[in-house]
């Protein structure tokens, strides 16, 4: 279980130049300094620790793009301002100040990356899971986006264009997937829960009713 | 790609601290988020490979806290070494409910890195562009793969906080940003997995001649 951890956290398995708890170890001297200092408060950590795993994530982008499959006129805004149309839904600010939704259909495929390091539109899909942040994606969702997107599991045949969104400034891009098959007449709720992060990220599809 | 099934928000306990030090740090005036950046960008290749993308969080904020006074790196040292010994030990713990309202604030509101500019930008929506091909040794939003490369201006945003003299602490000297869209065979040549692709990178006046 350790093993498979350290797995999957650490960028290059094999080489593991620091262990979890010496990484601990220097985080609680900082946070001490910083706390005697009175730089920092041990309640604004629980606080904005628990907005990321709380309250932020990727649910809110979810609501998002089941609304828009489900009314036009606000897809229609979403694709035109996606920053007002996200605050229509209370949806907005850090690390997401100005944000752009990017649609695919049948013939466009988009697909978001930051190659720089790890801009990500926080507001509505919380922070980026690890592998977002890694070397291997940032490298390579640009120069083989048919085979990471392979490797998630969706095969594109040439036929269809894929657009990449390399986030190197302050706006933020996210996907609006299509729609699922054999959905009609589904509440928003019930096709939020179809849209996944990484659906919003572009590399996936959303779920289908059957999975 | 590796992705995790089912990612947790955080990994280890440790990574709630460096989320909050990076705001509570920022606001101390120990960096703005370009200087952030850039000292990321100065870790040697081969640890930045095999280290997780917190600890690059660590590695600039202990650079900055000690450039700013913040961190004496002996003290640092000797506290690491403490905790190390003492794994069960908590660093203090001090309230500090004035910085969890301005998280609130923040979180809500974003940050603001667009500004007003007399001059108007020099290019418009179908523009042909190069991206200056020369290096750079500090911190750019020029990304390597576009250096030399020729492209189209497809959006025009107005200006913003420039990165490259923000990071070296010149100012904000905010320039026009555009969206300029590459077609993979321009960036890649004839890469089978990049064929009918685009990538469109977001990138400052500065960065660009007319093509």
């Amino acid at each position: 279980m350790l093993m498979s951890l350290e797995h999957d956290i650490h960028p290059s398995p094999g080489i593991v130049p620091r262990s979890d708890e010496e990484i601990a170890a220097r985080v609680k001297a900082m946070e001490a300094i910083l706390v005697e200092k009175g730089l920092i408060g041990s309640d604004a950590i629980d606080y904005m620790s628990s907005v990321y795993e709380h309250e932020v994530g990727p649910q809110l982008g979810a609501k998002i793009a089941a609304r828009a499959w489900t009314d036009p006129e606000f897809k229609q805004r979403l694709l035109v301002d996606a920053t007002s149309a996200c605050v229509e839904m209370g949806v907005g600010g850090m690390q997401g100040e100005e944000m752009r939704v990017l649609e695919n259909t049948d013939s466009v495929r988009n697909m978001v990356v930051c190659t720089l390091c790890s801009c990500y539109p926080w507001p509505v899909l919380g922070l980026p899971p690890n592998w977002y942040k890694y070397p291997a994606y940032r490298a390579r969702a640009v120069r083989d986006p048919r085979g990471v997107m392979a490797e998630f599991g969706l095969h594109v045949g040439d036929d269809i264009e894929i657009r990449i969104w390399d986030s190197s400034a302050e706006l933020r891009y996210w996907v609006l997937p299509q729609r699922p098959g054999g959905t009609d007449g589904f509440t928003e709720e019930q096709l939020a829960a179809l849209v996944t992060r990484d659906s919003l990220i572009g590399v996936a599809d959303p779920l289908t009713p059957e999975n | 790609m590796r992705p995790e099934p089912d990612e947790p928000v955080f990994h280890s306990d440790w990574e709630r601290s460096v989320l909050t030090m990076f705001p509570a740090m920022a606001m101390a005036g120990a960096f703005n988020l370009d200087q952030f950046r850039a000292a990321m960008e100065r870790i040697p290749a081969a640890e930045y490979l095999a280290t997780r993308y917190f600890e690059h969080w660590i590695h600039s904020m202990t650079e900055h806290g000690v450039r700013a006074g913040i961190f004496d790196p002996q003290d640092l040292e000797r506290r690491t070494r403490y905790y190390q010994q003492n794994p069960q030990e908590a660093p203090p713990k001090k309230a500090k409910p004035e910085q969890v309202d301005a998280l609130r604030q923040m979180i809500s509101n974003g940050d603001e890195y667009r500004r007003e500019v007399e001059a108007p930008p020099i290019f418009e929506v179908g523009d042909q562009v190069r991206v200056k091909p020369g290096a750079s040794t500090t911190h750019t939003r020029r990304a390597g793969y576009v250096r030399g490369k020729a492209g189209e201006i497809v959006g025009v945003h107005g200006a913003y906080v420039f990165p490259d003299t923000n990071a070296i602490g010149g100012g904000d000297c905010p320039e026009h940003l555009y969206t300029v869209r590459f077609t993979g065979a321009e960036l890649w040549g004839d890469e089978p997995n990049a064929a009918n692709t685009i990538v469109h990178i977001d990138q400052w006046e500065p960065y660009l001649t007319t093509a």
